[in-house]
């Protein structure tokens, strides 16, 4: 019963995440992608209309909003009851690197420093939750996808758009992690 | 009942990035900072099972559950917007350590303040409507 709380390989998660790409187009004939749907989550709660979302947009796309509650409740279940509370075995660069920039919490999924009600008032967890948020926001719809879309559907279609993208996210990401986060950490 | 499918795919779904570890910040520097293979075999081989997959459909002209067609629409290549864009998700993804199914995953499995990376997403992606006209696409 070991594999129901330990973390699971690559090789068996990740082939598991490809599936979803063949079940989503057989049993609902759409595209893998979870983004596109903070815009019918704009469509519900904002009274304003934009070319990306209409006041009524989302009673059509009820079941890509069905389909991210399942991911919340699936958060809730494994986090909750297939969890077997060790830490995650990072390589030794990252936990170098990172305790030296002040982490120092290891054992839970994120840094209790940043991701912390108690820090809500700080400049940092302030950058790295909400306009953190904001640029996967902003930056998923201009580029038109996330990973789920773009990285993993996208790619599967081998669709020049999304290596353009996923070339992005990276140039994004190396950007951030390597240059920037280390001065946000300081505030 | 016609959206119990959905759920239980994105509950699947859920569990699968937690379970991949896929939802850590952690892991997500990581694999920024290229020091070790685990992120990369999760999207790697994901990617793998999703092309083969597709093959497939296409070979034997699969049909979906309801019987229809399956219809695989290319995305619109926009040079800049896929570029830019993606930039800034990359911004997003190393800061806040999870992209949008992360987000929702691991604000389900306790970390509640993640609610904010969500609002800012949200936020995200009503001001990028508001702008989308003035942009170069």
């Amino acid at each position: 019963m070991d594999f129901i709380f330990s973390p699971w390989p690559w090789y068996v998660s990740g082939p598991l995440i490809g599936l979803m790409v063949p079940v989503m187009l057989y049993i609902g004939n759409k595209p893998f992608g979870v983004s596109a749907t903070l815009r019918s989550v704009c469509s519900m709660c904002v009274p304003i209309n934009a070319d990306l979302y209409r006041k009524n947009d989302w009673k059509n796309d009820i079941w890509n909003l069905v389909f991210l509650v399942g991911i919340l409740i699936g958060g809730i279940i494994a986090g909750n009851f297939m969890n077997d509370g060790n830490p995650v075995l990072l390589g030794e660069a990252t936990v170098e690197r990172l305790t030296s920039m002040g982490i120092t919490d290891f054992n839970t999924l994120l840094p209790q420093e940043i991701f912390n009600w108690d820090e809500l008032f700080t400049l940092r967890t302030f950058i790295i939750t909400i306009i953190g948020g904001f640029f996967v926001g902003f930056g998923a719809r201009y580029a038109g996808g996330c990973t789920s879309g773009h990285a993993i559907m996208g790619l599967s279609l081998f669709q020049l758009a999304s290596l353009i993208a996923v070339i992005g996210f990276f140039i994004g990401g190396l950007l951030m992690s390597y240059f920037i986060l280390p001065t946000i950490l300081t505030l | 009942m016609r959206y119990a499918k959905f759920l239980m795919l994105g509950i699947s779904f859920g569990i699968l990035l937690i379970k991949a570890e896929v939802v850590s910040w952690f892991r997500i520097q990581e694999m920024f900072l290229f020091d070790a293979f685990h992120m990369y075999g999760v999207i790697g081989s994901a990617i793998a099972v999703g092309a083969i997959s597709i093959q497939l459909i296409k070979k034997f002209n699969l049909k979906s559950i309801e019987g229809e067609p399956i219809v695989l629409n290319p995305k619109p290549l926009k040079k800049v917007g896929n570029l830019v864009g993606g930039i800034c998700f990359g911004f997003g993804w190393a800061l806040t350590g999870a992209c949008p199914a992360p987000l929702f995953a691991i604000t389900g499995a306790g970390y509640s303040i993640m609610i904010l990376a969500i609002i800012g997403a949200t936020i995200g992606t009503f001001v990028y409507g508001l702008v989308e006209k003035h942009l170069p696409s």
